[in-house]
């Protein structure tokens, strides 16, 4: 196990992450989306970090991919978890969303989000966020936000830990067996 | 919001058969599964991917219009395809025999079916001799194990959870396979069942399962926090068990004047089609405790996640299968 | 030295033969299809067919099922009398006794007489046949006992059906005492049992099946035996599966009436709790009980008022018996591996000894269809029907190796003792383990 971010680390990334945001979509209304479920937990960081900066309330919300997925056949990991609510923080059509997620690998889940997301409206725009950008796209899918960029082993799998889910802040590389 | 489970917990079943083989977490998973899929039904674009490619039969060798369309709606919002097949016959008639029926719709390579038939046990015998996922929608008197989880689902919705819940179950018990999934459900999530009816329609040594027994709807109604009515099915009575729909609405009918005895926030359900006037009042039915309706409602939601749920784990024996 | 027909000569097998009170080690030379002499080192002066070794064997008479499904005619496809008859000498069985429930009915001489063919041709077990006590087992008018007596028929049931009129069954045995021949009864009140498909309990409450009480078939054998006492007919009462059953023949027998009784491995064996996954092949008629019917039947056996064990082979296509198990059809076939069956259910628990079971599967029945002077015993000018068995060989029960066409066995896997060695019917040996 290599540690990639300690906890003062992972709070400078989400603080960059913000401060991109902030620069790039200054004067527009937009909604931050966690994906379920470490990508909630930084959205919801994000949205507060984004409150203070904007001088008001910037609102977030959870996405549950769940049935979004294209591995429902070749099910593993992320998808056998249950399905979950996916809790909006009101209408999105012709807002700006802010999807936000912990790590950007294959580019699988963006995906599955995005088609998550219309089927609940028609945003005006979306973007997305990310903690840690690990590299190894299946995906044509590229991060707008990216607080950290890591050079992680295809067999390495890069696992982020919340405060709020687990106790401390901490991103670090992983065997794949190890998990 | 219903509170979410363990996250080590793994749905492993690819049929659902009965509730009485369920445990209590296997319950509350597909409860919440459920809540996830309510909010798509809410949603103006009603359906999910899910199921792509996937193919569900609604087999049904009985008339039940609002299972069948809630199964085939269910279906749909998951984007599965779905045939309809509908036989009506008796549970002895000859010819085509189930599993004969069966293994055609396997050669077409459906991957759900969802049968509703008249004999106790035909699921299980599916599930023993076809590779599809089952899904019970009623066999005999046995168990109808998605009307159960809708009904407590909706109890749920409401009351947060069932634990020390006073439940009565009225009508005809022993014909019925509602009750039956709802015995187990109930039970297993900590409501006190007390089952009412007439000594003819009660199965026998009904003592044995984990419920009261009452004779008396006047006797029980005061300390009901939930009243299911059971609908009379007069297909089923060759065997005259009462003398008329007159004296049952007497002693067994959900009457206004009844509900005046009954607390005030009592939930009102039936799993329908409802027979206006002899199990339950209109007045009742249509009333102010009525969560009747909010039951069709939720019945596409809990099916959605059973769907969902079997055609997962069918998925993962797949892989596993393939991995040996 | 000149050969003698039919002639076998076993040697030093312990010999069981409940009528003559022996059970001892001894010789049984058989010539011309007789019994010729039970002693020890018997010595032939006439040269013998064949020479059994059957030291370390039992050696009895000839076992008698006396409720078996043969299914001819009609239903070839499940069973014939020769198929059926194969499995019969593979189980030991030297003479059967088939029931009238075939398609048509057995009901008249000409059908008497086509099953006796049929059983000679085959040329394995005794084939006898009991006819239909009504016409077309309807219970309303009786059938033709009386040429069907004369035929050959041994006794009289509607197998499959009770009579449920009260004034016809009267009559069914006022009349047929005037053969002296058995009226064997399936007791089960009709209208009672509705439609039911197992024992009526806990169990087919928690599996939404209708179910048959135990007091559908008692009432009907009370009845009954309030009619023989009027009537004084000689009266047998089929498979009995209840504690009430055994209560009621118990207090016949012991106000004297000439009444007798059957009971079948699987009313021993199982309980109702084995139908938990709806598998058909439980699914029998009378239907399986609990645990203290099975108990008070075994009592029964012990203390002697039990006359009869029977296999009550009913033979099924497995397309049949894959219904729903409302709609799939009764019975479960396992004649080839009765013996084995009665010998864990009675002798490994030591609720009697070998004796007492061979006599339940020997002379008793043979009394009951009045082979008696004939068959069922091991004296000097019967039938040489004997069979011979391994009581310490074990064996695996396979029945895709049956020579019954049927598969409907839950059986199937079961390790068993007793192995049937031999069987020999009228001193030819017709089925040996060997072969």
């Amino acid at each position: 196990m290599t540690i990639l971010l300690k906890s003062p680390d992972v709070t400078k990334s989400i603080d960059k992450l913000a401060s991109l945001i902030f620069n790039d979509l200054q004067g527009e209304e937009f909604y931050v989306v966690g994906i379920r479920s470490r990508g909630e937990v930084l959205g919801k960081r994000l949205a507060s970090v984004l409150s203070e900066k904007l001088g008001t309330e910037v609102s977030s919300g959870t996405l549950d991919i769940a049935l979004y997925r294209d591995d429902f056949d070749d099910p593993h990991g992320e998808s056998l978890r249950a399905v979950g609510i996916t809790d909006l923080p009101g209408d999105i059509s012709d807002k700006v969303i802010i999807l936000a997620d912990d790590v950007l690998h294959t580019g699988r889940s963006c995906r599955a989000a995005l088609d998550a997301i219309v089927d609940f409206g028609r945003p005006a725009k979306i973007r997305l966020a990310v903690l840690v950008d690990r590299g190894q796209r299946e995906f044509p899918i590229q991060a707008d936000y990216v607080g950290f960029t890591a050079e992680v082993g295809s067999d390495e799998m890069v696992r982020v830990s919340f405060k709020e889910t687990d106790g401390e802040d901490l991103v670090c590389v992983v065997n794949s067996d190890e998990d | 919001m219903i509170r979410r489970r363990d996250k080590g917990f793994k749905w492993t079943r690819k049929h659902l058969i009965g509730l009485r083989e369920l445990s209590r977490e296997e319950i509350e998973f597909i409860l919440d599964t459920a809540d996830g899929f309510s909010q798509i039904n809410k949603r103006s674009i009603k359906k999910s991917p899910t199921l792509r490619g996937k193919l569900v039969v609604n087999m049904f060798f009985e008339d039940s219009t609002r299972t069948r369309n809630s199964f085939s709606l269910a279906a749909s919002r998951l984007s599965a395809d779905v045939i309809e097949f509908t036989k009506k016959s008796s549970a002895l008639s000859k010819g085509e025999t189930l599993l004969d029926t069966a293994r055609n719709l396997e050669a077409m390579g459906v991957d759900t079916v969802v049968l509703r038939h008249g004999a106790g046990g035909a699921s299980k015998l599916l599930s023993r001799k076809i590779n599809a996922a089952i899904v019970n929608a009623g066999d005999g008197f046995n168990e109808h194990p998605t009307q159960a989880l809708l009904d407590v689902y909706t109890i749920k919705k409401h009351r947060g959870s069932l634990d020390g819940l006073k439940i009565g179950i009225v009508g005809d018990i022993a014909n019925s396979r509602v009750a039956r999934s709802n015995i187990w459900a109930m039970t297993k999530l900590g409501a006190e069942v007390t089952l009412v009816a007439p000594p003819t329609l009660m199965p026998p040594q009904v003592s044995k399962l984990p419920v009261r027994v009452s004779y008396d709807l006047d006797e029980v109604i005061e300390e009901l926090d939930v009243i299911n009515m059971l609908r009379i099915q007069f297909e089923r009575l060759s065997s005259n068990p009462f003398p008329s729909k007159r004296e049952y609405s007497k002693w067994f009918g959900l009457t206004s004047e009844r509900m005046k005895r009954a607390k005030d926030d009592i939930i009102v359900m039936h799993p329908g089609p409802m027979n206006r006037g002899v199990e339950i009042e209109s007045a009742v039915a249509d009333g102010k405790n009525s969560v009747i309706l909010e039951q069709v409602a939720n019945g596409i939601s809990v099916r959605m996640a059973v769907l969902y749920l079997v055609n997962k784990a069918a998925a993962q024996i797949e892989k596993e299968r393939g991995k040996r | 030295m000149k050969e003698a027909k039919k002639s076998v000569l076993i040697k030093n097998g312990r010999v069981i033969d409940p009528v003559n009170s022996v059970d001892e080690v001894c010789d049984i030379l058989v010539l011309d299809g007789k019994i010729a002499k039970v002693a020890k080192d018997i010595k032939a002066d006439i040269a013998i067919e064949n020479t059994i070794d059957a030291t370390g064997k039992i050696v009895t008479p000839g076992l008698i099922d006396i409720h078996v499904h043969f299914r001819e005619p009609g239903d070839e496809e499940e069973e014939t009398i020769a198929s059926g008859s194969a499995a019969a000498v593979a189980g030991g069985f030297t003479s059967v006794v088939c029931m009238p429930n075939t398609d048509p009915p057995i009901q008249d001489e000409t059908s008497v007489e086509f099953v006796h063919r049929m059983g000679r041709q085959a040329r394995k077990t005794h084939v006898y046949v009991m006819g239909a006590m009504t016409k077309d087992r309807k219970g309303v008018e009786l059938a033709e006992m009386g040429l069907m007596a004369k035929a050959g028929a041994v006794g009289f049931t509607d197998d499959g059906a009770g009579v449920q009129d009260s004034a016809v069954m009267s009559r069914v045995l006022k009349y047929s005492s005037m053969f002296g021949l058995v009226v064997s009864q399936h007791c089960q009140d009709a209208a009672f049992a509705g439609r039911g498909v197992m024992n009526s309990g806990y169990n087919s409450t928690i599996l939404g099946l209708p179910g048959i009480d135990a007091l559908a078939e008692e009432m009907m054998l009370w009845r009954d035996i309030q009619l023989v006492k009027k009537t004084g007919a000689k009266y047998h009462a089929q498979h009995l599966s209840t504690k009430g059953s055994i209560d009621i023949i118990r207090q016949a027998k012991a106000d004297g009436l000439n009444v007798t009784c059957e009971v079948t491995p699987h009313h021993l064996l199982f309980t109702d709790d084995c139908i938990k996954d709806y598998d058909t092949n439980y699914k029998v008629n009378p239907p399986l009980r609990t645990q203290k019917d099975v108990a008070a039947i075994t009592d029964a056996i012990k203390d002697g008022i039990v006359d009869a064990l029977v296999t009550d082979h009913a033979p099924h296509l497995m397309s049949e018996k894959e219904l729903e198990f409302l709609a799939a059809p009764f019975g479960i076939a396992g004649i080839e591996c009765a013996l084995g069956l009665y010998i864990k259910a009675l002798i490994e628990t030591e609720v009697i000894g070998w004796s007492q079971l061979i006599a339940m599967l020997s002379s008793r029945p043979a009394k009951i269809i009045g082979i008696d002077d004939e068959k069922g015993a091991l004296s000097e000018g019967y039938w040489a029907d004997i069979t011979i068995i391994d009581p310490e060989a074990k064996y695996r029960v396979d029945i895709n190796k049956f020579e019954s066409k049927a598969r409907n066995c839950p059986y199937g896997g079961w390790l068993l003792s007793g192995k049937v060695e031999y069987t020999i019917v009228g001193g030819e040996i017709r089925f040996s383990s060997d072969i």
